[in-house]
């Protein structure tokens, strides 16, 4: 089931150089979500909406995050409401997380795609490894709920100014050499997600990654946002707002 | 309450609002939102005779009011559109529009023909997609070949035959009278404007295809100066769309000429589009006393 209303914002911060944290109260959506889910946000004053992933879900206080980087203008029109004002949004959609009962869950953010992260880390608690890579240590965000909610948490950042200098990648092979995982999740960009996916698979273990691509409808209808994936031996078109944004790993063509 | 009733190429349908090919699906993911019975009849998506994976993304860029898409006709064939998505469409009380399209005059003609004995009660043939090599728009911008398809898909179905006419063209009446007298039963416009953004960081164009159909509001005075004057051009009744938002939008499409008319792009900003479309034709009619909304067709008066 999809709603779309206008909520009331009632928590903003900006936790970085142009990355906004909103907490927004939206019940019936905060009961419906879950972790690896996306909003459809509305920009006043443009004509489509901006995907953008629940961060977070607190079920009891009715509430989900969404944080966000301006990355142009419809972004940077969001980032202006202030708290307290509504917020055009259309939730939960698209596939979420798939969850081991018991499971340990290696979590890999990297830049913006981090705080689909936040969602997933917290149900593994103590059992979670969230690993996050910035380009500096100005952007390194949502390191503190990582930790709040018990999980190992790991940083890496490309130019060393914060926590490990270098990749996502390279901290992966560390922990998997040290430990076993029963699923690891990762979003970011592409050429991240591939060098995670093979890693996964060279240590067998199930990785489920969280794409993006640019979207019209957000709920399935309209088509626009394709993206390459395998079914039954086959390459077809898959649709990130309603087959994803989480896929299989497996499922996934990488490249060109 | 007046009556929203309206009726095109002997189909009736409950009100004039039909959410357009492409922007729909097959109505089951707007069904989460709302019940399709509310709706006049549903457009949906262009189907092919063969599966079709349609172009590669990114495949929608946004523009000022509206948006271009290059989706290319990405469909599960016409097998799958009778066995999976008909069935289910058959049993939500509104009009269903078979919206078809193929490379060759003969494949639109076995498509049309496969819609006959179907729960389909009207079949919409696309000539005017700009987003296929093949086919599509090469059919709908010549009137001689415009004429030679509609004919061929007339004499194989059964159904009332409405043909979906491109707006990137010097003179759409011409088309428009070229199908009129090949058999068409009514006319269905705009399809999109082809159009183009380039990202000027990369001075790559943001479509992989380069180039896409523009539709949205940017699209509505275009799509209303067309209407009106195929209003003017041909006797058969004409399906309306192209940037239509709101319930004043369809009274001035209407008003141009329009018996019904389709939606699409403005779902995606507002998924409830189209019940505040009609609870605004509604209002709209009580204000004005008018009994039935389908007089208002045809009635501008032009200076
Ligand atoms: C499923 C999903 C989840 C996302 N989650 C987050 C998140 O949690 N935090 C965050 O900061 N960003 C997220 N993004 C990316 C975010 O949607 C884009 O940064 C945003 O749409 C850019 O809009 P803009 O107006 O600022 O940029 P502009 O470049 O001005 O946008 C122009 C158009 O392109 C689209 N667009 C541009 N970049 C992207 C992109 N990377 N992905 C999809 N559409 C794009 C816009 O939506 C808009 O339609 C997510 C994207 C997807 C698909
Ligand atoms: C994403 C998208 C997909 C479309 N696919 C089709 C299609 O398959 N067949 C067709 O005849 N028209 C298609 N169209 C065109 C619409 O049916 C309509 O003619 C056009 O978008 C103008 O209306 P609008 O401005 O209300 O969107 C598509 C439009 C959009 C936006
Ligand atoms: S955005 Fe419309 S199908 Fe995904």
């Amino acid at each position: 089931m999809y709603t779309q209303g206008r909520y009331p914002i009632i928590k903003k911060s900006a936790i970085a150089k142009g990355v906004f944290d909103f907490t927004i109260l939206c019940p019936e959506i905060a009961a419906a979500a879950q972790a690896g889910q996306f909003a459809q946000v509305a920009a006043d004053g443009f004509f489509l909406r901006r995907p953008i992933s629940i961060c977070d879900i607190d079920k009891n206080k009715g509430t989900i995050r969404l944080v966000f980087e301006v990355r142009g203008k419809g972004t940077d029109k969001i980032s202006q409401i202030s708290c307290g004002d509504l917020i055009d949004i259309i939730a939960p959609l698209g596939n979420g997380f798939k969850k081991i009962e018991g499971g340990k869950a290696i979590c890999i953010g990297g830049g913006i795609g981090t705080p689909p992260m936040v969602g997933i880390a917290k149900e593994y608690g103590e059992n979670a490894t969230a690993i996050s890579g910035f380009r500096n240590s100005s952007i390194a965000i949502l390191q503190d709920d990582f930790k709040a909610m018990g999980a190992k948490t790991i940083l890496c950042t490309d130019d060393g100014s914060a926590g490990i200098h270098g990749f996502v990648t390279d901290a992966l092979k560390n922990v998997l050499a040290n430990e076993n995982a029963d699923i690891i999740y990762a979003c970011g960009p592409m050429g991240m997600l591939k060098a995670i996916v093979d890693i996964a698979e060279e240590n067998g273990i199930e990785c489920q990654v969280s794409l993006e691509q640019r979207m019209g409808c957000g709920v399935g209808a309209c088509l626009v946002c394709a993206c390459r994936t395998v079914k039954d031996g086959k390459e077809i078109y898959s649709h990130v707002c309603k087959d994803g944004p989480v896929f299989d790993s497996k499922e996934v063509v990488f490249g060109e | 309450m007046s009556n929203l009733k309206v009726s095109v190429a002997g189909v009736e349908f409950k009100n004039p609002i039909i959410p357009a090919s492409g922007a729909f699906g097959y109505g089951r993911e707007y069904e989460q939102f709302y019940p399709l019975s509310i709706l006049g009849g549903i457009s949906v998506k262009g189907t092919t005779l063969h599966r079709r994976e349609g172009n590669p993304p990114p495949r929608v860029a946004e523009t000022p009011s509206g948006m271009l898409n290059s989706v290319g006709l990405q469909n599960g064939g016409a097998e799958k559109f009778l066995n999976y998505e008909l069935p289910n469409l058959a049993t939500k009380d509104t009009r269903i529009i078979a919206n078809i399209a193929g490379a060759t005059v003969e494949e639109c003609a076995q498509l049309a023909g496969m819609m006959n004995g179907t729960a389909v009660d009207m079949v919409e043939l696309n000539i005017s997609c700009p987003n296929v090599k093949h086919g599509g728009a090469a059919f709908g911008t010549n009137p001689v070949t415009a004429a030679e398809i509609t004919a061929a898909v007339r004499k194989a179905t059964d159904k009332p035959l409405m043909v979906k006419l491109s707006p990137n063209v010097t003179d759409i009446t011409e088309i428009a009278k070229a199908v009129e007298a090949a058999g068409a039963d009514a006319v269905s416009l705009i399809n999109t404007l082809l159009g183009m953004r380039i990202d000027i960081k990369t001075g790559r164009p943001i479509l992989k295809n380069n180039v896409g159909g523009l539709s949205g509001p940017a699209v509505f005075p275009i799509a209303v100066r067309m209407v009106w004057q195929v209003y003017n051009a041909v006797n058969i009744p004409i399906v309306g769309m192209g940037g239509i938002a709101t319930a004043e939008d369809v009274i001035e499409m209407m008003m141009a000429g329009a018996k019904a008319v389709q939606i699409g792009a403005a779902l995606f900003s507002d998924p409830f589009a189209l019940v505040k479309i009609i609870e605004g034709l509604n209002e709209y009619c009580d204000a004005n006393g008018i009994k039935n909304l389908a007089d208002i067709t045809g009635t501008v008066k032009p200076w």
